[in-house]
């Protein structure tokens, strides 16, 4: 049986007193759209941080593809790639020498990756901008090009954490398409962190995170029968209601 | 990850901080025009006030701009160092720190080259200084620019380094105007870079052990003493001494697992 994309098993964590994640434990397969849907505060980007190892999870283990992100640190974050949801890019750099720069950070040949580099410029309609400095970009464009980035190096594992927020419907839209493209063509395993229900399709693998705790895990389509409900925002909310209650 | 793949990725950060620094022009210049309003200005006035005796590296009597060049040098480094890491705080701040911290890549391997790059550019701006310092009169033996390099990249990296650690324990970058007024200046001026120390100790013997045990004191030394073609045992000794504490003390401050990184943020 091959190794999940992530496993996580009773992930816990605290800042000082505060606890944020409280026994998160789910797994996502090769191949799966996953949505870590949850209200802002709901822990979700400590669990990216968790994910990517800017912090260390207290208590629980975290594996990416059969690697143990603790003790094979290196292996396990080679198979990542991240789109965090503060701007990464350098703005006074071009869209190529930030690619570049990223090809650097994971140890490739940014001059045998041109080609790729340009190819995948292109995919997102910003080919002819490859040498524009990134501060003359817009907010939709700014995020697609973080995208490509990320999956530049071919990562099995894509990690967006709110990545369309702040994005007009159509910009929003075009990045969906784009990473369910690649999660579909290229059978990489993506955990797409959000608030928003209506970026959520009923095949997808919901995982909801309410006050640091996993409240439903499953097939969107599982999760609103086991409600009773008609729609994922439907299904959000009587699962975080009778979760306050 | 082979070696090629290690170095890969220091060039990639070097040429990322070199091009940072060429497209903010402000920063380029005043880089340059701080240590030359000292040279130019501060020099000449001082230059009738402040007689300097004949005291090693030097073998005659020398101007007092020719005294104050390499203090002006390790001030570049000083500042570099600081900048560089207001430029991690910043990186934090604005997501692009862990976009370096994600990386596979040991992440002692990460701080050592964004370090190493920090300290190349400082190094840049520093033979700048010196080039225009040469037409000002101020002209060390040629073989002192060459030799004066492993002092700059020892003294670069221990003063980036005590900037990375500060860098790990600040919360915000308005903590980070403190930390300069706190840091950068009282090391420059308690230090041998204006003044010559028995001059100091004329003045106050106690003053006189702080500017000893100040470690900028001793990149000035090192730098001064190289330059002229000359090695000061005691500055290089606390110079690495100084790094290797520094450098610590910052791995310790980025470890995911002990650091302060995790105590200092928030959750969302």
């Amino acid at each position: 049986m091959s190794a999940a994309a992530l496993a996580l098993k009773g992930v816990s964590f605290s800042y000082t007193k505060r606890q944020v994640l409280d026994d998160v434990s789910f797994t996502l397969e090769p191949g799966e759209f996953c949505v870590l849907l949850g209200i802002n505060g709901a822990g979700k980007t400590t669990l990216f941080s968790l994910i990517t190892r800017l912090f260390v999870s207290r208590g629980g283990a975290i594996d990416i593809y059969g690697y143990d992100l603790h003790s094979q640190t290196r292996k396990a974050l080679a198979q990542l790639g991240v789109v965090f949801q503060q701007p990464t890019l350098d703005l006074d750099l071009s869209l190529m020498q930030n690619l570049r720069y990223h090809c650097a950070l994971q140890g490739l040949d940014s001059g045998e990756l041109k080609a790729r580099m340009q190819t995948v410029l292109d995919e997102i309609e910003l080919g002819d901008r490859a040498d524009d400095k990134v501060r003359a970009l817009s907010g939709g464009q700014r995020r697609r090009v973080e995208l490509v980035r990320a999956l530049l190096h071919q990562p099995r594992l894509l990690l967006a954490d709110e990545p369309t927020v702040g994005l007009d419907i159509h910009s929003r839209q075009a990045i969906l398409q784009q990473v369910r493209k690649r999660c579909r063509e290229d059978g990489i395993g993506v955990l797409w962190a959000t608030h928003l229900v209506d970026e959520v399709e009923t095949e997808d693998r919901l995982v909801v995170l309410h006050d640091g705790k996993v409240l439903a895990h499953g097939s969107a389509r599982q999760i609103m029968q086991e409600t009773g409900t008609d729609s994922v925002k439907q299904a959000f909310n009587s699962l975080t209601r009778s979760d306050a209650s | 990850m082979t070696f090629v793949q290690y170095l890969r990725c220091l060039l990639g950060i070097t040429l990322r901080e070199s091009l940072r620094f060429l497209h903010q022009r402000e920063r380029f210049f005043g880089a340059l025009v701080r240590p030359l309003v000292w040279l130019f200005i501060f020099a000449a006035g001082f230059r009738s006030v402040l007689g300097v005796s004949i005291i090693p590296p030097y073998e005659t009597y020398i101007l007092y701009e020719e005294y104050i060049v390499p203090g002006l040098a390790a001030m570049i480094l000083l500042f570099s160092g600081m900048q560089s890491s207001l430029s991690m705080v910043y990186d934090r701040e604005m997501g692009s720190m862990r976009m370096l911290m994600v990386s596979p890549f040991p992440r002692w391997y990460l701080l050592l080259c964004k370090l190493i790059a920090g300290t190349l550019v400082a190094i840049a701006q520093v033979y700048l200084f010196l080039a225009i310092a040469w037409f000002w009169d101020v002209q060390p033996p040629l073989t002192g620019y060459l030799l004066a390099f492993p002092a700059l990249f020892l003294s670069g990296l221990m003063l980036g380094a005590l900037g990375l650690l500060l860098s790990s324990a600040i919360k915000q970058l308005e903590n980070f105007a403190g930390v300069m007024n706190f840091v950068i200046f009282p090391m420059f001026f308690a230090s041998s870079a204006l003044y010559p120390l028995w001059r100091i100790k004329d003045s106050s013997v106690f003053l006189y052990e702080i500017c000893r045990f100040n470690p900028f004191t001793h990149a000035v030394e090192l730098t001064r003493f190289a330059l002229y073609g000359q090695i000061s045992w005691i500055a290089f000794f606390v110079v690495v001494g100084s790094l290797l504490l520094f450098l610590a003390g910052a791995l310790y401050g980025y470890d995911p697992a002990r650091g302060l990184m995790t105590r200092k943020q928030g959750g969302g």
